[in-house]
């Protein structure tokens, strides 16, 4: 493995990450659209399709304000904290097996590292700081509540996600992704016997993205826009594209961890194409949930997490150590 | 180490889009600065005070019991990465003694109010 080979694989993850972001948020305005009974953008372009150019033109050539009293290194520095963890999470998540291309063998990943669950969960609490960090950078009231409550949310509910993850690590006694994978080929979907925990990873992953009805952190309609009111341009985007990158690493997981991976249903063969399906059904969830229920109250928000979610995962892991324990697969 | 020093590769290259992206962008867009647009933003009143006001201890609280069960949580990993090769029975009964313990400290911290938001 040269280094130019990662660099050329890393460059092509990086450009087709972005290149989902830019259109998995015309088809999320698109949806948000149909639902309430309108178009959605469909100026720019045939069907609204080169709208994200268009944002983007605009993003690049909006002036890059600074609040007066903001703490100047993480005022700048946030924005790209909260870009380079959700990308990195990515890096470890295969999109399939194996790619033949000619001769050529390509694993579909950027790395495969023995133990890619507990790293793309390390880098997901990281991403945090960026959210945390920005708010408090901002000299703003608004962003400063804004990014507490993020914070305390993204804490809470990680939990309960790192519980219905060791529920499924205990099904398959591995941290590798690609080894979960193919013994959910073999054997039957995690989601099967884990269906408490895939539900309790579904709650759990909208929440951590800091997406409705968990936006607390952006609550537009008490905090404005939370801990990104105060940035404008180029790093508000940086933002964004953080928070659709890490819903595209939470879709991912939750195919890859519960629903299958890359194998196709009732043994249909296996492809790059069934995980990618898999994925857009579970982002339709998040705009679904999106444009479904209202946003909760902070309080309520907290209780659901702690007083429901996080015994249930307990339980949760109870019982499949239990099913393990009484033969589960094996 | 070769797995890591790829992902290496790759976050650099996910740094290097964010600042390169501002840096190209910072000859594309214009800067007029002005002390009304360094205000920050209060719904179009005249800001007061220092931003850094005094939040909620509730913050504070919820992180530390965060911080207890993250620990604790830490140690589950292990545990259901061997749990395959293990002695089942010893471990599942194990993994009771242990689970029950974090939730009679969680139990506790529910029952003193600390887990309801006031």
């Amino acid at each position: 493995m040269s280094l130019g080979y990662v660099l050329v694989r890393s460059v092509i993850l990086v450009v087709l990450l972005l290149t989902a972001f830019a259109y998995v948020m015309v088809l999320e305005r698109k949806v948000l659209g149909y639902f309430q009974l309108r178009w959605g953008p469909v100026r720019v372009g045939p069907w609204g399709m080169l709208q994200p150019l268009a944002d983007a033109i605009k993003m690049m050539n909006k002036e890059d304000t600074r609040p007066a009293g903001a703490d100047t290194l993480l005022f700048y520095v946030a924005p790209a904290v909260a870009l380079f963890v959700a990308l990195g999470a990515f890096a470890v998540i295969p999109l399939g097996p194996v790619a033949h291309i000619g001769s050529l063998v390509l694993p579909l990943s950027v790395a495969h590292p023995a133990s890619g669950i507990l790293f793309v969960l390390a880098l997901l609490s990281v991403g945090v700081y960026g959210v945390s960090l920005g708010g408090w950078a901002s000299q703003s009231k608004y962003a400063l509540l804004g990014s507490l409550r993020a914070t305390a949310q993204m804490v809470s509910y990680e939990l309960a996600l790192g519980m219905a993850v060791i529920s499924a690590v205990v099904l398959y006694g591995t941290l590798n992704l690609n080894t979960m994978v193919s013994m959910q080929g073999v054997h039957l979907w995690g989601a099967i016997p884990d269906i408490l925990g895939f539900a309790i990873f579904l709650v759990g992953s909208v929440a951590e993205c800091n997406r409705a009805p968990f936006d607390l952190a952006e609550a537009e309609g008490e905090l404005v826009a939370g801990f990104h009111v105060e940035y404008s341009g180029f790093r508000f985007a940086n933002f964004v594209m953080a928070e659709y990158v890490n819903m595209f690493t939470m879709s991912a997981l939750g195919a890859l961890l519960f629903l299958g991976g890359w194998h196709g249903p009732f043994g249909l063969g296996s492809s790059v194409w069934w995980l990618l399906a898999k994925m857009a059904l579970y982002l339709f969830f998040f705009m679904w949930v999106r444009s479904t229920f209202p946003r909760l109250r902070y309080d309520q928000l907290m209780s659901f997490g702690w007083k429901l979610l996080v015994p249930l995962g307990f339980l949760n892991l109870v019982w499949i150590s239990t099913f393990v324990a009484l033969g589960g697969w094996h | 180490m070769g797995k890591y020093l790829d992902i290496l590769v790759f976050v650099i290259g996910g740094i290097a889009f964010p600042v390169g992206v501002v840096t190209l962008g910072g000859s594309l867009r214009r800067s007029y600065p002005d002390p009304a647009k360094e205000a920050s933003y209060e719904s179009g009143e005249t800001p007061f005070g220092d931003a850094r006001i005094r939040f909620h201890i509730g913050y504070y609280i919820f992180a530390l019991i965060y911080l207890v069960f993250d620990v604790e949580a830490v140690f589950l990993y292990p545990w259901a990465v061997q749990y395959l090769h293990l002695s089942r029975g010893i471990a599942f009964g194990e993994i009771v003694v242990f689970v029950v313990m974090l939730l009679i400290g969680w139990f506790y911290a529910w029952r003193k109010k600390v887990l309801s938001w006031m």
